[in-house]
């Protein structure tokens, strides 16, 4: 699987040293709980960051501002230098650049396999259907879910929903993507299959923000960690630094508690 | 015993074909203009919100013989409406009843909806918004579909209350099955079997009805 191209054109995400998604100053309150506080995060294209932490440290938060699932309260965020519209039809085109998957997969449950994945193409940017089908099917044979083109999402297994959800997010050919605990929610004989296709699309220069608890894929296919804790970034750093010489206290305290077994 | 029957002196069949007109024109108005209500009450827009707020619990909580009466005593005689007819009294309370009816049954509709909307978990809203769909297609191709899936079986019972409140269209008179049973009973001091008889029509029109909708109902749930 690896070795199969998720995207076609290398070109459309050629790694150009440029900032593609920044956030400064972002502050969100959940009533007294300040869950995000003054956050300041550049993240280039063709990059992939990791974003970890314990429950309950915004790190989730963080990921879904990216597309306005969340407002925010103060500060910032563009995306290729674009400010995210506040509602509306600007907004929902920025979302159509933005691929988000989700923990709990999220799948259109009255839609089979393959409409969920021509949807977007089909109703946001009116592509031509033939032509949509084709890209929904190459997609769905990439992530390794060819065959089940039929079916409708609770038919499948957890892991191949996810892929599809994937392939979802894929055919409306995202600048970025936004993977929200991918693998959370999933039986753990099947992570690797999810955590093997998003390694493919980091090491084809997709820019990639992923929130996860798998330690091994931020060791692996990250290009930077960002550590979070109590809604703040206490570290950010390249994975290896990070996970071999943590200089938080914060980060050591956390790593000692995962890494332990 | 039922040799009141006489079919040539009262139309049976004619005055339960009206009752089933009024019925499938209003369900029809009804399910349409329940399902816009529905979208309003859960529209990001706060005027719609409200405005839909207000209709449905004015309108529901109306006793549905003063919303026909009012049709007919209030739009048509004193604001002159006569529902695109030349106002001949048989179309034009016809349609004046079907007006009501939409606009009762239509707040049942709207309120069954939005139960089934709080069916479809937040996610596949998420899902919807993430991949770039504005509120309006959100709504029409994920969240409604889904919706209306699970409430076959409660709209079910909306449409059979419809079917037996159209009796209710005898007060402005309109030739509908209790007009006829109204007119039997004066005639033939046969009460009680005159009564079997249309309480048996109408069990014929709604039981089909249910089941056919319970059965549908199963048939197209959504499987999570």
């Amino acid at each position: 699987m690896s070795d199969a191209a998720l995207i076609k054109k290398p070109q459309d995400v050629a790694p150009l040293a440029e900032d593609l998604v920044v956030l400064s100053d972002v502050n969100k309150h959940y009533g007294a709980l300040h869950v995000l506080q003054d956050i300041n995060l550049t993240i280039k294209r063709g990059e992939v960051v990791v974003v970890i932490g314990p429950s309950g440290s915004g790190k989730s938060t963080l990921c879904r501002t990216i597309n306005r699932l969340e407002t925010i309260d103060s500060g910032t965020i563009t995306i290729d230098e674009k400010p995210l519209p506040e509602e509306g039809r600007q907004l929902a085109r920025l979302r159509a650049e933005v691929g988000m998957v989700f923990q709990s997969f999220n799948l259109f449950a009255h839609k089979t396999v393959l409409e969920n994945v021509m949807l977007g193409p089909i109703k946001v940017r009116r592509e031509n259907k033939t032509e949509v089908e084709a890209r929904a099917r190459d997609l769905l044979t990439r992530v390794g879910v060819g065959n089940q083109c039929d079916k409708y999402p609770a038919q499948l297994s957890g892991g191949q929903q996810q892929r599809v959800a994937i392939a979802r997010a894929l055919a409306m050919k995202p600048k970025v993507m936004l993977f929200d605990e991918p693998t959370s929610a999933l039986d753990p004989e099947m992570i690797n299959e999810v955590l093997e296709v998003m390694r493919t699309l980091a090491e084809e220069g997709m820019t990639m923000v992923v929130v996860t608890h798998e330690m091994g894929f931020a060791r692996s296919a990250a290009n930077r960690v960002v550590f979070m804790a109590d809604g703040r970034i206490v570290e950010e750093a390249d994975p290896h630094q990070f996970f071999d010489n943590p200089q938080s206290d914060r980060a050591r305290d956390f790593l000692s508690k995962i890494l332990a077994h | 015993m039922f040799d009141f029957l006489d079919l040539e002196r009262y139309d049976l069949f004619g005055v339960f074909w009206t009752t089933i007109q009024l019925t499938v024109y209003s369900a029809i108005g009804s399910l349409i203009w329940g399902t816009i209500l529905a979208g309003m009450r859960v529209s990001p827009v706060p005027i719609m919100r409200g405005f839909a707020t207000v209709y449905v619990n004015l309108l529901r909580n109306t006793p549905l013989t003063l919303i026909i009466v009012f049709c007919s005593l209030g739009l048509n005689q004193t604001l002159g409406v006569t529902m695109f007819t030349d106002g001949d009294p048989e179309p034009t309370n016809f349609r004046l009843a079907v007006l009501g009816f939409i606009v009762y049954t239509a707040t049942f509709v709207c309120e069954a909806i939005r139960s089934g909307i709080n069916t479809v978990p937040v996610g596949q809203a998420e899902a919807a918004r993430a991949i770039g769909l504005p509120f309006t297609q959100v709504l029409g191709t994920i969240v409604l579909p889904q919706a209306f899936r699970a409430v076959i079986a409660p709209l079910a019972n909306v449409l059979i209350a419809l079917t037996k409140n159209t009796t209710v269209a005898a007060a402005i008179g309109v030739a509908e099955a209790s007009l006829l049973m109204k007119e039997m009973i004066e005639n033939e001091a046969q009460t009680i079997p005159i009564a079997l008889v249309f309480a048996f029509g109408f069990i014929i029109l709604t039981l089909p009805m249910g089941l056919f909708l319970g059965w549908v109902a199963n048939r197209m749930a959504v499987k999570r």
